[in-house]
Formats: structure tokens, sequence, C-alpha cells
């Protein structure tokens, strides 16, 4: 079957220095994807890529796919068309990541009438409210009614990103980008809301591309990883295997960073 | 990050201000009632000067009369009405220059955005009164409607620099991004995202604009380049009594006081609804 993702040969620059050097995986429909890498490492980049929405400033080298079409390069408008339709994004900072100032409910509502739009169907208001419901149900939030007319700053953390899945899951998107959709939360609510990702794209049988430098998260939610150093790959392979045996040094220390950082909270616990 | 801050902070502080905000809403009310009741009621007639010279004020002229023998009273109530529809005017037409070419540059190439950042910092080095002169100048006739178009241009550079910086910050912004991600056209983004996001602190920008608009006319009526007499602009009516101010000090005092009121009262005012309608009440 051809891949949802292909990214060939991936370069990206600014006009000073080089970001990321010949990058290439794929990532087929269903399947999930971890990216894993520390801090400046470009894995958002490589996203942002994905989806055609990289920086003015930044030029990009090498060839992107996504469901079979071309994005490097690609005009603004069939790259809109993609967006949604093939993929949508759930980001670190869910505060952020939704607009401060408009209700949560309508938020989730801008995605759902445009991809009833797509589907051919009329957004009535209905409708809408339908599945903006439905979609609250999806992602278990609780108090329905008062969260529609909240907004981002009345509600918690875990509960804006569960909004923010809503979002790109209203898109109904056949692969889902999450930069680090955990990081910003607590330790409990982190659990939650990636037993919830795991749930939803399994159910809906969405493609992952997970983004983290959290290796046990990343272990439990994906089933091929790729770690990437200072833009470059430095080993691919399934996700079992990768995190329990790594055969590069770098993703050693990581393993064994994790390991001991996981000993440390036990040896408090 | 300030949008984090609690509710239990964001309250008092909207309470500490709201004292401010009252007297805004009160100067603002007052003054465009005088303006509205103008249209239906004046104490006399604008031309009717029955009551003497100078005269001080009195039960019969409640703001004195000017050298003609004109009611000051009557003079202040269409000085509202004017003051209040040049500063209408001139931020409508120069918010809706600046804003709209404000969001275009922030959008634009590289090169359009840095010409046209150059453009406005260039034309705000000119003050908003001399660019106002000269759009008179070029139409060649004072009227209220030249004066009012002449400031909004006058105006539109600030507007438009500030609404260029507010978007930029707002696009930078994760939310955006998601929304292109998820296939949002660019209109909808700026009428949902851009607009809303820089609204309390354009809203702001604006009241001062209208502060400058309304400072400006009465700059130009007394230059002579305003609103033509009769009718009687607070500033036609600080230029008349210039020579005036020491035997009858009223007839500057008060249109002085009045402009005064306007201006810190808008600002006041914006102020209030920055505050209201900035839910997470984040500060600038
Ligand atoms: N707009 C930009 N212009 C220039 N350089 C950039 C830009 N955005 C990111 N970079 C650089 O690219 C590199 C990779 O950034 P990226 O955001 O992809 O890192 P990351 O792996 O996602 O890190 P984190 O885990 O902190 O999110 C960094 O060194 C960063 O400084
Ligand atoms: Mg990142």
């Amino acid at each position: 079957m051809a891949a949802l993702l292909d990214v060939r040969n991936l370069s990206l620059a600014t006009a000073g220095a080089r970001l990321i050097h010949d990058l290439s995986f794929a990532i087929a429909p269903g399947e999930r994807f971890g990216l894993i890498g520390e801090s400046g490492s470009g894995k958002s980049l490589t996203a942002l890529a994905a989806t055609g929405l990289l920086p003015r400033a930044i030029a990009a080298e090498g060839r992107i796919t996504l469901a079979g079409t071309e994005v490097i390069g690609a005009p603004e408008r069939r790259l809109a068309g993609l967006r949604g339709a093939a993929v949508a994004t759930v980001f670190q900072e869910p505060l952020t990541a939704l607009n401060p100032l408009m209700p949560l409910g309508r938020q989730i509502a801008g995605p759902v009438r445009r991809r009833l739009r797509r589907e051919g169907r009329t957004p009535t208001r209905a409708a809408v409210a339908e599945e903006v419901r439905a979609l609250l149900d999806q992602v278990r939030l609780p108090e329905p009614e008062r969260l529609l007319d909240a907004y981002p700053h009345e509600v918690s953390g875990g509960q804006r990103q569960r909004v923010a899945i809503a979002m790109a899951l209203a898109c109904r998107p056949q692969l889902l980008i999450a930069d680090e959709p955990t990081t910003a939360l607590d330790v409990t609510t982190q659990a939650e809301i990636v037993a919830l990702i795991r749930a939803l794209v399994a159910e809906q049988n969405i493609a992952l591309l997970f983004i983290s430098h959290d290796l046990p998260v990343v272990g439990q939610l994906t089933e091929r990883v790729m770690v990437i150093r200072h833009g470059r790959a430095v080993e691919t392979g399934p996700a079992a295997e990768v995190l329990s045996r790594p055969r590069e040094a770098y993703t050693q220390d990581l393993v064994a960073a994790a390991r001991r950082f996981d000993k440390a909270l036990e040896g408090r616990g | 990050m300030t949008a984090q801050e609690p509710e239990a902070r964001r309250l008092p502080r909207a309470r500490r201000r709201a004292p401010a905000h009252w007297l805004g809403l009160v100067l603002v009310g007052v003054i465009v009632a005088a303006g509205l009741v103008s249209f239906v009621w004046t104490p006399y007639a604008l031309s009717d000067m029955a009551g003497g010279r100078l005269a001080p004020p009195s039960a019969a002229h409640w703001a004195g009369t000017d050298r003609l023998g004109r009611d000051v009273f009557t003079q202040l109530m269409i000085g509202a009405r004017i003051a209040l529809v040049v500063g209408c005017g001139a931020v409508a037409i120069g918010g809706a220059i600046g804003i709209a070419v404000g969001v275009l540059a922030a959008f634009a190439t590289r090169f359009a955005d840095d010409a046209l950042a150059a453009v406005f910092d260039i034309l705000i080095a000119f003050p908003t009164l001399l660019i106002a002169m000269l759009v008179v100048a070029a139409r060649e006739e004072a009227s209220l409607g030249t004066a009012i178009l002449a400031l909004g241009i006058g105006l539109s550079p600030i507007v438009g620099r500030v609404t260029r910086i507010l978007t930029k910050r707002v696009l930078s912004k994760d939310y955006i991004t998601a929304a292109r991600v998820s296939g949002t056209g660019w209109p909808a983004i700026v009428l949902w995202h851009i607009l809303p996001n820089i609204a309390p602190f354009l809203g702001v920008n604006l009241a001062l604009q209208f502060g400058l608009a309304v400072m400006a006319e009465a700059s130009l009526s007394y230059l002579g380049l305003g609103t033509p007499p009769p009718n009687a602009s607070w500033g036609r009516m600080l230029q008349e009594a210039q020579g005036t101010v020491y035997t009858a000090p009223w007839g500057a005092l008060l249109p002085g006081l009045a402009l005064f009121s306007l201006v810190i009262g808008v600002n006041l005012l914006a102020d209030a609804l920055r505050d209201r309608f900035d839910p997470a009440g984040r500060d600038s």
C-alpha cells in the first residue's frame, strides 16, 4: 500500500544554517509513528514541513508526499484543500493553540463546518451542534453545557488539550500529527491524554505522527519510531526494538537516561 | 504568561479601575447627550446676538456670551456635536484605511511588508495636523467633511503601524497555525482570529486617535481650516476667545475644558471596554 506521508531526503535551511539534513521516513495509512529527539532537534519543523506550513524564512529541499499530493512547492490553494482532509495537528501548549477570545464550542464548530461542506453536506446549525456534542463525548469532556460557552482560560490544561484534540478529530483527518501534546500537562493528565489519543486513532483508523522526547510515552503509543538529533536521523525501527535494544550510542544514552529517571521516581514513591 | 493570570488576580484589577471607568462613561455620556439634544433644542439660536457682549455666566446665559453677544452654552452644545462627528468620522476613515493596510502588510511578502512599514514610519514622522492641512489645501475649501476626511487620512498611518505589529504578533500564535493546519482559509482567519484578538489593543489606540482627531480639528479650526462659521466647533470658540481671555475667561476656559473632558473620557472608556471584552484579562 502506498504511504500516506512519504518524506524523502528532506533538508531544511535558513539563510544561515541547515536545520534538517537529508531526512527520510514514511507513514502508512493507520500506522502509528513516533519522532523522538531532544529540544531543538527539528521535530516541529519536520511536522510543519509535512503540512506545508514552514515559516517563509526556511527553505525546503527534497520531496514530501501527503495523501498522494506533492507538498513542497505546491500552491497554497492545493495545500489548503489537503489540510484538514489529509492531516490535522495537536500542539504542545493547548493554551496558545486555542483562540483566547472565542468560546470553545465555536472553536470546535469551525472545523466541523468545513468538514461537512467538504463532504457535500449542508452545515446547518443543528447538524454542526450535533457533531460538536459527539466530539466532546468522544474526547470524554464532562459538562459539555458549560464547556461550549467557556473560554480557554476558564478550563483546565487537560480539558483544553481535549478540546484541541476534538478540533483535530473534527476534520476527520487521515493523519493526526501530535507535537508533544502532553509536555505541558501534569503526569496524571498526561497518561489520560495518551490513553485518549491511542483509543481514538485505533477507533477511527487514523495514522499518527507522534512527536515527543518522552520515550515511555512513545513506546506506549507507536509501532515504529525514528530518533533524530541536530536534524539528522540517528536510528529508525520498530518501537519495541529501538526502545529496548537501541543500536546507536545516542539512543542508548536516551534510553538509559529514561530508565534512570523512572528508577528515581520509583525510589521516591 | 499573563494570559494564565488566575481569575482571583484579575478581578481586583478591573475593580480597582472601576471608578475611572465610570468617570469615563459620565464624561462621554454628558457630551454625547449635549450633542444629541443640540439637534432638537439649544437655549438660543446659534446666530442669536441679543445677549449683550461678553456677559458673564448668569441665569439667562449659563456660560455667558461671546464678544458678538452669542450664547456660549449654545455654542458648546453645537461644538459637542461637531467634536463627536469629527472624532467618529476621522476614526472610522483612519481606522478603515489603517486596519486594511496594516493587516495586508502583516500578510504581505517580506519586501512589500518592509516597504509598507517604511511608508508608515515616514508618514508618522509628519504630524497628523500637517497631513490634514495638506489635504484641506488640496481640496481647496474648508468644510466639516473635508476636515474629517483630512484627519482620517492623517491618522491612518498610525493605525496602520499599530495594526501591522499587532497582527504579526497574533500571526505567530499556535492557534493560527492550528487553524491553518485544519484548512481554515485566510478570510476566516482574519475575521475570526486576527480581528478579535487585536481589537482590545487596537480599541485603546483608536480611542487615542479619537482624542487626537478632536484636538486636531480644534487646531484646524483655530487656524481657520476647519469647520467654517457660523458653526461653533470648540477649536473655533477657542480661537475667537483668545483676544478676550482676560476680560471674559469663560469663553476660552469652557471649550478647553469640554475638549479635555471628551479626550480623557474616551480614553477611560476605551480602557473599560478593553477590560470587559478581553475575557482572558491580559494586560498589554
Ligand atoms: N522560524 C525559524 N527560523 C529559524 N530557525 C528556526 C525557526 N524555527 C525553528 N528554528 C530552529 O530550528 C531548530 C529546530 O526547531 P524545532 O522547533 O523543530 O525543534 P523541536 O525539535 O521541535 O524542539 P522542541 O522539543 O523544543 O519543541 C531549532 O534550532 C530552532 O532554533
Ligand atoms: Mg517542537
